[in-house]
């Protein structure tokens, strides 16, 4: 059995630990309410654009003059996944599901014969996934250098993935990027990132619209702001998704520590116990023998 | 006799009123769009929206980068990158 002078240190210590987990459970949760506004904030933005790129896109579909970010590239065998991690860790397993959703798109494209390259937003997904595939090229974004990811930051990802379509790097582009449902629960989703998928036509009007300059035109400026529209909604999701786990994370953690604190400190109390009963034993033994 | 105007950016809904007139600097040349303005799309120069909030009143500017124009019937909606203050 531990001394009593080794399970005060361990007492300590968890004790300590418990404080950090406490201190980070209180600041996810200040965080989390602000990343949930600024991805609600966001929303108006998403959405309007969203059905404006759906009326015209109605109108230019399936026309060989559509722009190359809407038609492709006429093939799909070189895919890339843009994967959107977080910078930071003491967030449960959020960063290994993005991970797991990653790998299991990629297993699949492989196995359809695909090559597959990567992308990597945040840290914590690069390790893992250079470790599952040591052999895909894959590029990155580093965020860690920014407190909050803003649009300036999706707006240079969204150019750089442009800039290597245009190049011809890749034909499809996916987007892996937790989605944040509440503190509990973030699901990783694979969305289609380029070309760009022509959204659903909403309720078209019948009014005759005038378009400055042409419909292409136009198309053609939208679309680059679309993608980075997409990318920075997955920037605002992760940094909700990362606070909400990380609370959540936080919160059983501090709840461990305090049960182990009990544990231990039972188990102190009946090692001090025992000791004093020794002592008094030994005394009264001594004394009789006199 | 208002017309509904709308500013968006990625970060937040940046205004929603109702207006008498605004002037946008679009890509071809500057228009202004009144109540009930044919439906119209444009992309726009970076510069500045006057904004009229009644008839002869004297103008706002708002400066923004990055934008777009849409008019419907349901009124103005300017996409905007950036909105200087």
């Amino acid at each position: 059995m531990a001394s009593l002078k080794e399970l005060k240190g361990r007492i300590n210590s968890v004790k300590s630990t418990q404080k950090i987990t406490k201190a980070k459970q209180m600041v996810a949760a200040a965080k989390l309410r602000k990343a949930q506004t600024a991805a609600e904030a966001a929303r108006p933005y998403a959405s309007r654009l969203a059905a404006v790129m759906a009326s015209l896109a109605g109108k230019v579909a399936g026309q060989d003059s559509a722009p190359l970010l809407m038609r492709g590239t006429g093939s799909d065998q070189r895919h890339l996944l843009v994967v959107v991690n977080t910078d930071k860790g003491l967030c449960g397993g959020l960063n290994s599901n993005i991970v797991k959703e990653a790998k299991l798109q990629a297993r699949a494209l492989e196995a359809a014969g695909k090559t597959v390259t990567f992308y990597l937003v945040g840290k914590k997904g690069r390790a893992p996934l250079k470790r599952e595939f040591p052999n895909a090229k894959a590029d990155g974004y580093d965020t860690s250098m920014v407190r909050t990811p803003g649009f300036d930051e999706a707006s240079a990802i969204a150019h750089e993935l442009i800039e290597m379509f245009a190049a011809g790097k890749f034909d499809v582009a996916h987007l892996v990027a937790p989605k944040f449902k509440s503190a509990l629960q973030q699901d990783p989703i694979t969305a289609q990132l380029i070309p760009v998928p022509a959204p659903a036509a909403a309720s078209t009007s019948d009014a005759v619209v005038e378009y400055e300059p042409g419909e292409e035109e136009i198309l053609e400026a939208l679309l680059p702001r679309y993608v980075t529209t997409q990318v920075f909604g997955a920037l605002l999701e992760r940094e909700a998704s990362e606070q909400g786990a990380s609370m959540t994370a936080m919160d059983n953690a501090t709840r461990n520590a305090g049960e182990l604190i009990q544990k231990l400190t039972i188990q102190y109390n009946r090692s001090r116990q025992a000791a004093i009963t020794t002592e008094l034993i030994e005394i009264i033994a001594g004394a009789e023998a006199l | 006799m208002s017309l509904h105007f709308e500013l968006v950016t990625p970060a937040r809904l940046v205004r929603s009123e109702e207006v008498f007139m605004v002037e946008v600097p679009g890509s071809e040349g500057n228009f202004g769009v009144l109540e009930g303005h044919a439906p119209f799309m444009s992309t726009i120069q970076d510069g500045a929206l006057r904004v009229y909030r009644t008839n002869g009143a004297a103008p706002e500017d708002i400066r923004i980068t990055g934008g777009f124009a849409e008019v419907s019937e349901k009124g103005l909606t300017v996409l905007a990158e950036h909105v200087e203050g």
